[in-house]
């Protein structure tokens, strides 16, 4: 049977992770490299790089970074953030990424989701969606949730997969960091509604958040970021704990 | 030595970081000569299978693979490709298998792309899975399924449909999974492969 995935999210700027990290055998904490390797070592199923760089020079980083992982981790990873136009996503192909993902570049110009899907196949194109709650509405938002746009999130989203995305990555922004839980009524609705996989984001606290969202909402894979790198959560454990759900998960 | 068929269907730098991870040399088939330099072939392939077919014909390439005698591994489109026909533009493909590629879409209830890790049940001896246990979990992704098939099943997957996850005839061998993502057991699986 299809595993769900548990995928850890790094931050990356200029080369080296961002948010704390407080794994016990790490040499170099802020080496995105050697963190995936751990990652892929602990049983994360694959991987997410969110480039948070600014400048140019230190995108030309990311391609080597993006080298680095493809030739040491055996895991795919997707990377995401200032993909912009084709040859942007080309570059990150070429340097081994599994996919990639956009966010606010496809809001802006939803025919990239088309040309991408055509050029390399849905299976490269991730579309990441930040969400809000707006009165009783759930709303896309932009640049991590600080603006807001009068999209609707569940019909974004179809309209995306209509285009050619192979997988959506629902991120609440009502949920994020707070650590109460994933969006499980939103992801189930969103879930229900599209036929690509779903990855929630947004709200991991702990072990029971992963076992509510994959009971109840039946997305396919669950991101966190935090918890993982802390060390609040271990992945071995949270599988255990999954396996104990009746929640399928690779050994 | 391992030749790599490059055809132009998408990228291989995964597969030839696997390989070196391995300590498996490579080297790139450009011409039909070059297939007399190597030992084993592996026929890579990402992206849509009637372009590729169409770029492997384009390439001078295709004609060579169905005559070869030694040890040969396609891999994900690069296993569509030995098959006989694929739903994936209507295309004939080099035929080498008697079996389909179909579309999971419409013939299963599951979600398209079929992405992630599954299990692969063997169905018969293939030295290509020595040392990896049954129900072991490989690394998918693809919209795109090769019939099941008694005869040149090796191991297959169940995904809304029981399908041929990998198969094998002869010096033939291909897989549908992605062995350079799929952890320790897809590396197993190329050192197999180097060592047949």
């Amino acid at each position: 049977m299809l595993a769900k995935r548990i995928i850890p999210c790094l931050d990356v700027k200029d080369g080296r992770t961002v948010k704390g990290v407080n794994f016990v055998d790490l040499r170099d904490a802020g080496d995105p490299v050697e963190l995936a390797w751990q990652y892929s070592q602990q049983g994360a199923d694959e991987l997410v790089f969110l480039d948070i760089t600014a400048t140019h020079e230190g995108r030309k980083t990311m391609i080597d970074l993006v080298k680095s992982v493809a030739r040491q981790v055996n895991i795919p990873f997707t990377i995401g953030g200032g993909i912009n136009e084709l040859k942007d996503a080309d570059a990150l192909l070429a340097a081994g990424a599994d996919k990639i993902s956009i966010n606010s570049a496809a809001v802006r110009n939803p025919n990239l989701i088309d040309e991408l899907a055509k050029s390399f196949g849905s299976q490269f194109v991730v579309v990441a969606v930040d969400t809000r709650l707006v009165d009783t509405q759930n709303l896309v938002h932009l640049r991590g949730g600080r603006e807001q746009t009068d999209i609707v999130t569940e019909a974004w989203i179809k309209e995306a997969e209509s285009r050619g995305a192979g997988e959506i990555l629902l991120t609440s922004m009502d949920h994020d960091g707070t650590k109460n839980g994933f969006d499980v009524s939103l992801l189930s609705k969103i879930n229900a509604a599209i036929n690509i996989p779903l990855i929630a984001s947004g709200g991991a606290g702990n072990e029971q958040h992963f076992v509510d969202v994959f009971q109840q909402s039946g997305v396919d894979a669950a991101l966190a970021a935090s918890v993982f790198h802390y060390g609040e959560i271990l992945i071995p454990d949270l599988k255990n704990t999954l396996r104990k759900n009746h929640i399928v998960v690779r050994g | 030595m391992i030749g790599i068929v490059n055809y132009g269907a998408g990228n291989i730098f995964s597969l030839t970081a696997a390989l070196v991870r391995c300590n498996l040399p490579y080297g790139m088939i450009n011409e039909p000569a070059d297939f007399d330099k190597y030992e084993r072939i592996i026929i890579p392939g990402v992206g849509h299978a009637g372009a590729a077919m169409q770029k492997l014909r384009d390439s001078g390439l295709a004609e060579a693979i169905p005559s070869l005698t030694k040890p040969v591994l396609g891999i994900c489109v690069g296993m569509q490709l030995l098959t006989s026909f694929s739903e994936e533009g209507n295309a004939d493909m080099l035929g080498i298998f008697p079996m389909r590629t179909l579309h999971f879409q419409q013939r299963i209830s599951e979600k398209v792309p079929h992405m992630g890790w599954n299990t692969t049940q063997i169905r018969r001896d293939c030295r290509l899975f020595e040392s990896i246990a049954d129900d072991t979990y490989f690394y998918f992704v693809h919209s795109f399924f090769i019939e099941f098939q008694e005869e040149y099943t090796a191991t297959s997957t169940n995904y809304g449909v029981d399908y041929a996850a990998s198969i094998h005839k002869d010096n033939f061998y291909g897989v549908q999974f992605h062995p350079e993502k799929s952890g320790p057991a897809g590396e197993q699986l190329l050192l197999n492969f180097a060592a047949l």
